[in-house]
């Protein structure tokens, strides 16, 4: 443990000057998780999570940058202080929160496989046994396929959630594990029109949270202050409007 | 240090490890063979033999080993043609396109390596064997390539070493190599020391691989060393 806090620090100490500015937010996002984090062709940042973030940024009245950033060293990045909160689509989980502190969930998430229109998969534990299956890495949906199905069926796992639909559609995966509303968003596509929800959603009470370094409790506090402001005047409700024609809080 | 990872992820690292073993291992072997004949090619005194060669080795030195496995794993999945012929069943399987990545890429840095050990032989060996009336056939398998091989024995070791580090990128494609257990345990950890234990079994298999290049060195060589 003392080794891994001496690790920490001298990585934290070489970003410590970035972090001058204090009154400064900056918060990190993937940028490849459409619809809520992506890169429009200028390269800017869009999407449900940065609207989100800008949202909360104008409620709290505060000077905010966005960054992006890879998903495997999102959590390492923040307790790195290269950036101050992770609005990322990230689920609050209790592995999670032995490293980060979390505000209350901003959407809740579900998770659906996807296939091949007429494949008539089974997705019950004996229907997909020795099936390949595959996810993006790092996810809810990896550890949910790892968990459950490494043992029986093939699992893959892959960098980002567009290779593990390349995957899908090259006939290398029977199904792909995918969080509900990325997959709504990826099978509106007329490209992928040979494609379809199999099974029913798979609830693991998934909640959607934003990530702050523990020690920033006044953070969490004004997120959650903001959090609560956008959803009652409306300007949440107008957000996922422009994404979803449901509800997704 | 949190040594329950160990007893919980243990069976992960042993499964990567093992992968990561046959890969460098299958690829190494058979981009030794791949590269014998490459580097003869290589070091022809014809053009219609050495162009392709160099153009081969130039093409696999030239560009980096993760632009080759995804051009081979995602660019060739693209094209229907492909994944509907008798390839897909090979080239549909992630560890198989690891190993042909993997192995396409040392069999360039290998000719390279051997072909040094062809134009290392002292020219009057070469002299000897053809006064001697040998063919071409002989000369080669008798004296150029056995002699080569010994001169670049420890220069080849070395790229095989190269290799077991190069084939933590099959992680990319979705191989569970021990690179890839490794960033899956990681994941849902965040415990740093993954990739510290990761380092370490990196570290054992080199220490292992290079005592056995050494072991072989000193059994193919002894004949230049006076004990």
């Amino acid at each position: 443990m003392k080794l891994k806090f001496v690790v920490l620090m001298a990585v934290a100490s070489l970003f410590l000057m970035g972090s001058a500015h204090a009154e400064k937010i900056r918060i990190a996002t993937e940028g490849a998780y459409p619809p809520f984090n992506m890169k429009n062709t200028k390269g800017e940042l869009i999407g449900f999570d940065v609207d989100i973030a800008r949202a909360l940024c104008d409620q709290m009245k505060a000077d905010c940058e966005i960054v992006a950033q890879d998903w495997d060293g999102i959590i390492p990045g923040l307790l790195a202080k290269k950036y101050d909160a992770i609005i990322a689509s990230m689920s609050i989980t209790a592995e999670r929160q032995k490293k980060v502190a979390f505000t209350d969930r901003y959407y809740s998430n579900y998770l659906r496989f996807i296939a091949k229109k007429d494949s008539g998969l089974d997705v019950s534990k004996s229907g997909l046994k020795g099936k390949r299956l595959g996810a993006q890495r790092a996810t809810i949906s990896a550890q949910h396929l790892e968990d459950n199905y490494r043992k029986s069926a093939n699992v893959k796992v892959y960098d980002t959630q567009e290779a593990a639909f390349l995957d899908l559609k090259a006939g290398r995966l029977d199904a792909v594990l995918v969080d509900a509303y990325p997959g709504y968003d990826w099978l509106k596509k007329p490209e992928n029109s040979g494609y379809d929800h199999v099974g029913d959603t798979i609830d693991i009470n998934d909640k959607i949270g934003i990530a702050v370094r523990k020690g920033d409790k006044g953070l969490v506090e004004k997120l959650n202050k903001a959090l609560k402001a956008i959803r009652d005047n409306g300007t949440y409700q107008r957000i996922n409007a422009n994404y979803f024609p449901f509800s997704i809080y | 240090m949190d040594w329950s990872l160990i007893s919980q992820y243990g069976d992960r690292f042993w499964d990567g490890t093992l992968i990561t073993l046959k890969l460098v291992l299958l690829s190494s072997v058979i981009g030794l063979i791949i590269a014998l004949p490459m580097a003869l090619a290589r070091s022809s005194h014809y053009r219609r033999y050495r162009i392709p060669a160099y153009s081969y080795i130039y093409f696999f030195r030239g560009t980096p080993l993760l632009i080759q496995l995804f051009i081979l794993y995602y660019g060739l999945g693209q094209f229907e043609f492909i994944t509907n012929s008798f390839m897909w069943s090979v080239l549909g399987d992630a560890e198989w396109c690891g190993l042909i990545g993997l192995t396409l890429n040392t069999a360039a840095y290998t000719a390279e390596i051997i072909r040094g050990g062809i134009r290392a032989i002292p020219r009057g060996e070469i002299e000897a064997a053809r006064a001697y009336g040998m063919s071409w056939w002989q000369l080669q398998h008798r004296i150029v390539l056995p002699r080569a091989l010994r001169i670049a024995w420890p220069a080849y070791g070395n790229e095989v070493i190269l290799l077991l580090k190069g084939s933590a990128l099959v992680s990319t494609i979705a191989v569970w190599d021990l690179m890839g257990e490794s960033r899956s345990i990681f994941s849902r950890t965040y415990a740093l020391e993954i990739f510290l234990y990761a380092a370490v079994i990196y570290f054992l298999l080199t220490f292992i691989l290079t005592r056995l290049f050494n072991q072989i060195e000193k059994r193919i060589n002894r004949y230049l060393v006076c004990y």
